[in-house]
């Protein structure tokens, strides 16, 4: 708590200055896209912050009426040089439940084409985990195949090299990291089946949990509004050593994810899917999932921009989202029949943004989920009304 | 901007228009699912059944005590819904018949095997020298608590050991030789109930054994720890030491302190079982359903799933000196050699079975993943071909049903499914 108290004295004290713009060595939709670097050459501080209302129903039952304060996030930027630059994110979540360092990361450019990045950094999985900010999105929820089959926001030690290379008319972006990877919580888990998002840890920060990096890498091409993306993540996640001796076999985890992104006319399309392949002991097969997969599609159409006072760029977007994702791809070997544990959603929303940094938004969900024997599905439903602003 | 606050309050109101089923789903209708608790009793008996529902949900880990060997993860996973669960969670039982009876093999891990296993931990497999195995798919935990709550005596009368009544179905208790566990179980229960005489008394030298596929346990509190013990590998202050695999020759558990369940969270999941609504019947007063439930009667299927029992004095006002209509005896009857599967337990033949409750019946198949399994093993697929595996006390009433006439025997499966 001390510690806490202390990170806040210095965010407090840090000198907000104003000058040149930042950052451009690397994807302008990636961890520097946020709009208080640039705003000068010195350590700058800014953030985020969302919160909204939540009321669901599952089958007719439901937790009633409640606010929830999901994010306090702190950003520093600073350029410690010309080619040196630093970037850390702070993450307060639901007040000091749950406080977390995403970010905190060195880039040392080498040239315009190539930087070197080390630290605890976002490893490039998706298109979602670089760009989690909540005012950037008109949904008050993440997609859920963006934060359990791609485990965002997944932070992790360790380094690699980032560049973007024009080309053509095209932007081409890579991201490429050793870092310290997942851990044993994939399977050591509350959740009785394979839980990407519980292989996070802390510890992983102090070192690696199997003495065995994993490797993550993201291409990606975009021209004008249009993107799309490729990426990997991979390596062991069980501690199969034990004091220099073997105690287990190795169980690895890999990801593949695809993320895309145009335009049609005025609709913005945004997206991803990835697919997981993980490494189950057979005396866990079926129960645990050794496949997991996903998608979600948002479409997002501004439909106004009012004139409003003091808020020049403020428009009202219509929304829609459609997710899937399968927590458990395959089929019971006694019977024959597919497993289930998946969950299908359709989101409805409308946004308001008095400024591109700022959303206030409504949303209605409904979903459709089964259980891992396949029973007949669950249904549920909600409304959100939430706000999310930089700042 | 004023459009937009009405399209927003507009949405938001038609968000909490709770009942409309377009905006938010309403519940299915309780005939077609089986939880919930018996409608009446107190809120503070509601808070406990649902202490006792969040810990029946509950999903072990590795480090908070699951395993080191173990079938399922939660209660519920074997439970889904409370109803019978699915195949992929049957528990797997062995044993080998010798010159001086049935043997457990506990030295090789038996009777229950125990096929899963935290990561890195081996997972037993069916050791040489088994004679018999059986396969028992999760019963439905549904209105547990009535059958809990009858007397000793009412199973007394209803056994016919030696067919006195020569109606050829003899109906044995189930009888458990005092164990420190057993009589632990029974003494922790008659503390809070109000007749403490009534269940748990000495019947021939032993205990009845009233839940399991042979009667196993005792009462819901000797099933919860034995179930704990044995199917998530949790242990509790009445199972106080982990399973470890035997197979391996090795004592090693897991790094969890025990017990691994406090012995609140076993009582929260005792009552929960307890209060645990009965199920409600669908088109019980349809004349194909009368029909049929007369033949159920007729045929002599009632004679073992008897239709109506009493509870005896509870602490439980709700449960407190009910009828209530399980279609069981829970009494131990032969079912014949296609049956016999050549493993047992306490002093159950190979091919005796307790008689399962019939209730719920009728929509097993929403927690089995939407096909039906019945049986102890699931290997009947209808309802027709489950009957027509009863043999040994049974025949005469499964002959009678094969002898049916299609309407008839439309009629018999139309009550079963209206159960």
């Amino acid at each position: 708590m001390r510690r806490v108290w202390w990170l806040l004295v210095v965010a407090v004290a840090t000198p907000v200055a104003t000058g040149a713009l930042h950052g451009q060595a690397t994807d302008p939709d990636g961890v520097y896209a946020r709009p208080f670097i640039g705003r000068g050459d010195a350590t700058a501080l800014g953030g985020y912050l969302e919160a909204n209302t939540n009321y669901f129903v599952e089958d007719g039952v439901g937790e009633g009426f409640s606010f929830e304060f999901r994010r306090f996030n702190l950003f520093f930027f600073s350029p410690v040089s010309q080619r040196i630059q630093f970037l850390s994110e702070l993450e307060f979540e639901h007040g000091t439940e749950e406080i977390a360092l995403e970010t905190a990361l060195i880039d040392f450019r080498l040239n315009r084409w190539v930087t070197l990045r080390g630290g605890i950094i976002l490893p490039p999985l998706g298109y979602f985990n670089q760009n989690h900010d909540s005012p950037r999105w008109e949904f008050v929820d993440r997609p859920l195949v963006s934060t359990t089959v791609i485990p965002s926001t997944l932070s992790e030690v360790g380094g690699g090299v980032v560049g973007t290379v024009p080309l053509g008319g095209f932007r081409f972006t890579y991201d490429a990291y050793l870092t310290n990877g997942l851990g044993e919580g994939i399977l050591d888990n509350d959740l009785g089946r394979t839980d990407i998002a519980s292989g996070k840890s802390e510890e992983a920060f102090a070192e690696d949990p199997n003495a065995s990096p994993a490797l993550s890498a993201r291409v990606s091409a975009s021209r004008g509004v249009s993107r799309l993306g490729a990426s990997y993540y991979g390596g062991a996640y069980n501690q199969a050593t034990l004091e220099g001796e073997s105690v287990d076999t190795d169980r690895r985890i890999d990801l593949f994810a695809l993320d895309g992104a145009t335009a049609l006319g005025p609709l913005k399309l945004t997206g991803e899917a990835a697919l997981a392949v993980i490494g189950i002991p057979a005396s866990l097969a079926e129960v645990f999932g050794d496949r997991q997969w996903g998608f979600h599609v948002d479409l997002v159409a501004p439909v106004w921009r009012p004139t409003v006072q003091g808020y020049e760029n403020a428009v009202v977007n219509l929304s829609a989202r459609v997710e899937h994702v399968d927590y458990n791809a395959g089929s019971f070997s006694s019977t024959g029949a597919s497993i289930g544990d998946h969950v299908t959603a359709l989101v409805a929303g409308a946004s308001f943004r008095p400024s591109p940094g700022t959303v206030v938004r409504l949303n209605y969900r409904r979903q459709w989920s089964r259980d891992f024997a396949g029973n007949p599905l669950v249904r549920g439903a909600g409304v959100q009304l939430g706000f999310a602003t930089y700042f | 901007m004023l459009r937009v606050v009405e399209f927003a309050v507009v949405l938001t109101a038609l968000g909490f228009s709770a009942g409309c089923d377009l905006i938010t789903p309403s519940a299915p209708p309780a005939a077609e699912r089986l939880d919930g608790f018996i409608d009446g009793m107190e809120p503070g008996q509601v808070r406990s059944h649902l202490l006792g529902d969040e810990e029946f949900a509950r999903r072990f880990s590795p480090s908070a005590g699951l395993g080191p060997i173990f079938v399922a993860t939660s209660c519920e996973q074997c439970h889904v819904g409370d109803g019978k669960g699915h195949p992929v969670f049957d528990l797997q039982r062995f044993g080998r018949t010798g010159p001086s009876g049935f043997d457990p093999m506990i030295e090789a891990g038996g009777p229950q095997l125990q096929h899963r296993a935290v990561p890195g931990y081996p997972a037993e497999s069916i050791p040489p020298g088994v004679t018999g195995i059986s396969r028992f798919t999760p019963p439905a935990v549904t209105g547990l608590g009535y059958l809990d709550a009858v007397d000793d005596s009412t199973l007394v009368v209803l056994a016919d050991p030696d067919d006195l009544d020569g109606d050829g179905i003899s109906g044995r208790l189930q009888i458990h030789t005092p164990t420190p566990l057993i009589e632990d179980a029974l003494a922790l229960e008659a503390a809070g109930s109000p007749n403490p005489g009534a269940r748990g008394n000495l019947v021939e030298g032993g205990y009845i054994g009233r839940f399991g596929k042979k009667g196993l346990t005792v009462n819901l509190l000797h099933q919860t720890v034995g179930a704990y013990h044995q199917d998530m590998g949790v242990t509790s202050d009445l199972l106080p030491e982990d399973l470890f695999n035997v197979q391996q020759g090795a004592r090693a558990s897991d790094p969890a302190p025990d017990p691994e369940v406090s012995s609140a969270t076993v009582a929260n999941v005792v009552f929960y079982l307890k209060t645990l609504r009965a199920p409600t019947r669908r088109r019980a007063a349809a004349p194909d359903v009368l029909a049929g439930e007369a033949l159920f009667t007729d045929l002599g299927c009632g004679d073992c799933h008897v239709p109506t029992l009493r509870t005896g004095r509870s602490e439980i006002a709700v449960l407190d000196q009910v009828e209530f209509h399980p279609y069981t005896d829970l009494l131990l009857h032969d079912m014949g050699p296609s049956l016999d599967d050549g493993y047992t337990e306490g002093r159950a033949l190979t091919s005796e079975w307790r008689t399962p409750p019939l209730w719920g019946i009728g929509i097993q198949e929403n927690f089995q993943g939407g096909s039906a399994f019945y049986l102890h093993d699931g290997r009947a697929s209808t309802l027709p071909e489950a009957i027509e595996l009863h043999g040994g006390e049974a025949e005469a009433s499964r002959n009678a049903f094969v002898n049916l006439d299609q309407e008839s025997r439309s009629a018999l499966l139309a009550f079963l499914r209206s159960l």
